[in-house]
Order: structure tokens, then sequence, then C-alpha cells
């Protein structure tokens, strides 16, 4: 017996740190990919440190300077009421990081809630889950967005709820498809059949084996979110002035100004195009990697 | 094909059941509930008042029956008054909905003629200089919100040639030419963003038919590449598109929301944010539900386009 147990098993296991292996993955076989990657972790970066790198306050007025076209002191020019616009795109863009990230993690957690609920128990869980799924899938999401909002009013935790649950109702069905593959697997049943109990089975065997499709469905519904928050701060229904947000610059009492300072209308809208297009290539290669079944998901 | 459509009508009563119960709830959550609402409009603040204002609509009743006379009087057309211009809610939307539609059968005409053509002509030259710039527009299309575009469209033209679009509302059938000055323009602009997916997918799609046995066997009977692209090819490839454009549905509409508020389009859209801003919620729920239908509708009119098109759907 006591040989028995001194008898020690060698772990299988790669020597390097599994995220350091994808990182060096992604760079190696998608470069395109880690292009995105590398300027959105730069962006993420701006906003993390937004309150360092602004050269000004995002509300200190200077009406002297107001609509300066870009210059050395002024990068991206000034607007109306000559607040420095630089500084307002990086306060902006630290909210859309905020926002990005915390509603992508809720809408994770819901849809991961959802799927493994749905996919896992199957029957008429199974059912009236997916009916409402459908249900709350015709509506267009701007549209639910809208009609929530009416209802909680604008604010930066309301958005990053409504934003989280819309999205995570939607991706749902994706857990839900990984988790119904994953259960028919052979070690699920042995699993189980030696006595595992759900929730054991659930947490140990379901959930690691789903995790190249969540991390794949987190990294897309960042860019999916920031998209989303600025069309509604766009409409004046996100989180209210005189928070700078990407979608409010564009938006309100600064459009008049526009046609005298056409830069208004560049740094917020580009910054917007390039972080949800990194994001998005960068997603695109992570999926390709992880889980090439997931192609042509959007 | 009867089959077919019973099964597809049968699957969609569930849904409409949610949808139903998601617009009611619309109505039901509004802070500071309706009677709150109505009594600061009307000056009426008594307790005995407020309890027959209740009775009066309907809202003493348990919740189960105000559900079902809510959903009576929806399916008998009444969705109530605009609390803001006290007209019926159903007058407006008859007013704005062909507005809307307009709109949105514009983008879907740009749409399809910008992507299928694109996409095809990416699949047939795959992985040529051509395809990577035709990939790239649509990743890009992709990531450039819709207001974003709108706003360079105001701003620029205005500033470099003192042109810009007209945003000025006609009717069609008052003037045809006017009507599409206004309307192209955000049609354009709502049809390019659509046309990202669309154009992916005719890629994937063709590339995919261009390797069946029956386009080698056209080819090896000699017809020409132009007849087994347009007759053999696209007429296969194209019919997963028809389910991709329901599939958009609810974006087009959600876009369209943005374009009627920046080229100040009176359709539905407008209609939903200026009742969001006016508190008028009757009209928010009353938009909310024709959405949701007009979504579903959308969805079954494709599902069975789809049956009538691929004799396989409908066996299955």
């Amino acid at each position: 017996m006591s040989t028995a147990s001194s008898v020690t098993i060698p772990k299988l296991q790669s020597t390097r740190n599994p995220l350091v292996d994808l990182i060096v993955r992604i760079f190696r076989d998608k470069p395109l990919g880690a292009a995105g990657g590398t300027i959105f972790v730069a962006f993420l970066l701006c906003g993390i440190f937004a309150n360092v790198l602004a050269p000004y306050g995002a509300n200190d007025t200077n009406v002297l300077n107001r609509l300066a076209a870009p210059s050395l002191e002024y990068p991206m020019g000034t607007d109306y009421v000559g607040r420095d616009v630089l500084s307002r795109v990086l306060i902006g863009g630290q909210l859309s990081m905020i926002v990005g990230f915390a509603a992508a993690a809720l809408a994770t957690v819901v849809s991961v809630i959802l799927g493994v609920l749905s996919g896992y128990f199957k029957g008429w869980v199974d059912l009236v889950i997916q009916r409402m799924v459908d249900a709350w899938m015709t509506f267009p999401g701007l549209v639910l967005l809208i009609v929530v909002i009416s209802v909680t009013g604008p604010g930066l935790p309301q958005i990053v709820v409504i934003l989280g649950l819309q999205y995570g109702i939607a991706g749902s069905r994706i857990v839900r498809g990984a988790v119904i593959s994953v259960r028919e697997h052979m070690y699920v049943h042995a699993a189980r059949s030696i006595g595992a109990g759900t929730a054991h089975t659930l947490i140990r065997h379901v959930l690691p084996n789903i995790m190249p499709v969540v991390i794949v469905l987190f990294t897309t519904r960042v860019g999916a979110v920031i998209l989303a928050e600025a069309g509604l701060s766009f409409l004046g229904l996100g989180v209210p002035p005189p928070q700078p947000t990407w979608g409010g610059m564009l938006a309100g009492s600064g459009r008049a100004y526009m046609y005298v300072g056409p830069w208004l209308a560049l740094a917020p809208g580009l910054c917007l195009t390039v972080v949800v297009f990194s994001v998005n290539i960068f997603g695109d290669a992570l999926r390709d990697l992880l889980d090439p079944r997931m192609r042509g998901l959007r | 094909m009867q089959d077919y459509i019973i099964r597809r009508l049968s699957a969609l009563i569930p849904t409409m059941f949610f949808v139903s119960i998601m617009v009611f709830c619309s109505i039901r959550l509004i802070p500071g509930d309706v009677v709150d609402l109505m009594m600061s409009q009307n000056d009426i603040s008594t307790g005995q008042d407020r309890a027959a204002v209740e009775a009066a609509l309907g809202l003493d009743q348990p919740i189960l029956i105000q559900y079902f006379r809510w959903l009576g009087d929806a399916c008998r057309g009444d969705l109530g008054r605009s609390l803001w211009r006290n007209t019926e809610v159903t007058e407006q939307l008859a007013a704005r909905l062909p507005i809307s539609f307009e709109l949105g059968l514009l983008a879907l005409l740009v749409a399809l003629s910008v992507a299928i053509p694109i996409g095809v002509y990416s699949a047939m030259r795959q992985d040529t200089l051509g395809d990577y710039v035709a990939r790239s527009f649509s990743l890009v299309m992709l990531a450039v919100p819709g207001f974003w575009m709108g706003t360079l469209v105001m701003v620029f033209p205005a500033v470099w040639w003192r042109w810009a679009p007209n945003i000025e509302y006609t009717p069609f059938f008052e003037s045809p030419i006017k009507n599409l000055e206004h309307m192209l323009v955000p049609a354009i602009l709502l049809g390019l963003s659509l046309s990202a997916v669309t154009m992916r997918m005719t890629r994937t799609m063709m590339l995919e038919v261009m390797r069946q046995d029956y386009i080698r066997t056209a080819r090896a009977k000699g017809l020409g590449e132009v007849r087994l692209v347009v007759q053999h090819a696209l007429r296969n490839g194209l019919i997963p598109i028809v389910t991709l454009v329901g599939l958009q549905a609810p974006m087009l509409i959600g876009g369209a929301v943005i374009m009627e508020q920046i080229f100040v389009i009176p359709g539905v859209g407008l209609m939903l944010l200026e009742g969001v801003f006016q508190r008028d919620y009757p009209v928010v729920s009353g938009v909310f539900l024709v959405v949701g239908i007009s979504v579903l509708l959308i969805n079954l009119i494709v599902d069975l386009s789809y049956g009538w098109l691929d004799p396989r759907v409908r066996h299955t």
C-alpha cells in the first residue's frame, strides 16, 4: 500500500503559461489580429491614464480660445466653449473603455448562466428560456435600449446593466450551442457515472471546456458594447453631460459649430472606428485560433 | 408547403406571447406610474380621486386581467392616446410607418446592390488584391458608426463645397424627386453599413457553391463564366442571403432610428425618440409593439420564402 501511494505522477503540462502561449501564437500566426490587439491595448492604456495624459480638464472652458483650430497648444482644437478636444476625447475614451469592459463582462456572465441552464438541463427549461430569448431578440438592440432607458433614465450604471443584459441574452445562444456539444462528450458522461453532482460537473467539466467560446464572446462584445454606448450617447440617452463621451461629442449643441470647426466632427468618430475595428480584428484572430467553429459569428 | 406554413405560424405563437409581455411590462414599469402622470397633468390630488382614476383605467384589477385587457385593446388597434398631442397612437403610426418603410426598402436595395456584386467578385478572385480590398472594406464598415458617417456627410460637403443634404421631408406622392433627394443620402449610408455582413456572407456562399459538382459539370459542358456564375452559382448561393436579410431586419430598424434623427425624417424612429424625450409613454410602447410585430412578420415572410426557394427546407 505504501509503495502505491508514493508513486508520483508526472504532470502533463506545457512549461509556459497558457496566456503567454496564446499571445505568442497570435503574433506568430495572425499578424493582423495582433496589430488590432496592440492598437486596442494602446487605447486601453490611454483610457486608464486619461487623467494624467489629458493636457487640460475635460470641462475647463476658455472662451477666448473657443473653436480654435488644431495647433501645438490644442492638438485637436477646441470646441464652442473653448474646451480642449484632445482632453475630452481622452476622458471620453476612458468612459468607453469602462462601459466596454463592464458591460461586456456582465454580458458574458449573463450569456454563460442562460446558456448553461438552457443547454445543460434541456427540456422545458431550455424551451422557456429559448422562447424568451427569441422574443428579446425580436426587438432591434437600439430600440430596446431606447425603451428601457426611457423607463430607467440615462446614467452610467443603467447603461452598463442594460447593455450587459441586451448582449448577454443575445449571446446566450452561442454558449448554449457550446454546452450542448460539450455535455455529450465521454468525459462528462464518465464524471456523471462515477457520481459527480450537477454543480461539480458544470464547474469542473463543462465550464472549462466552453472557455474558448466564452473568451471569444467577451472579446467580440467589447466592440459591440462600445459602439452601442456611443450610439445612445449620440441620441442623448447615454451618460449625461458634463461627462464627455465620444457619441455625445458628435451630437447635441456642438453640432451647429461643426460647420465652423470641422475638426470637431473628426476625432471622436475616428477614435470610435479605430477602437471597434481593432478589437473586431483581434476578436476574429482569437476566434480562429481558439475555436474555428465560431467563424462568421458577429 | 401548407404543412410548412402551419408549422411556421405555430412556432410564432410563444414568441408573440413573450413579445406582448415585454411590451406590456414596458408600460407598467414606467417610473411614478401612469396615474401619477395623469394626475399631475390634470391637477387632481386627493386620495379618493386617485382611486377613481385607477378604477377608470382598470388599474385596480389584478395584473392578469390588466394584461388581457391591454392585449384585447391592442388587437383591436387601440394603443391609447398620445399624452402630448392627444391623438390616437395608431393614427400617428399609420402616418409614419410608410415613411420608415420607404427608408428601409431603399437602404436594403442599396445594401444588396453593393454587397452581392462585390461579394461575388471577391469570391471569384479569391486572395487577390481586389478580394483583400473588398474584405477590408467590409471590416471597416462593421466598425464605422452610422451616426458618424451621417455627421461627416452633413458637415464636410457643406464646408468644402457649400452643399448639404436636403433635410426637408416631402411626401413621395407630392414630389417623388424631392422626396428621394431627402431619402437617398440616409438610405445609402444605412445600406452601406448593412452591406458589410451581406458581402461577407455572399463571398462565403459563393466560395462554397463554386466547389460543388454541378458547377464542375456546367464548366465541363463549356458554359461561359458569366452564365455559370449568374445562372448556376448565384441562384443557389443566394438562398442563405434571404435568411440573412431577415436577420438584419432588427439592425436595419435600429440604424433607421439614428438616420431619421440625423436627417430629420418623420418616420417611426423619430416618433420613438420624440416619445422618449417628451415622456409620452403610450407613444413609446406603441412604437415598441409595432417594431416587434414588424420584425416577427419580416422573419415569417423570410422563412416562408425560404421554404419556397429551397424545397429541402419544406420537408425537414
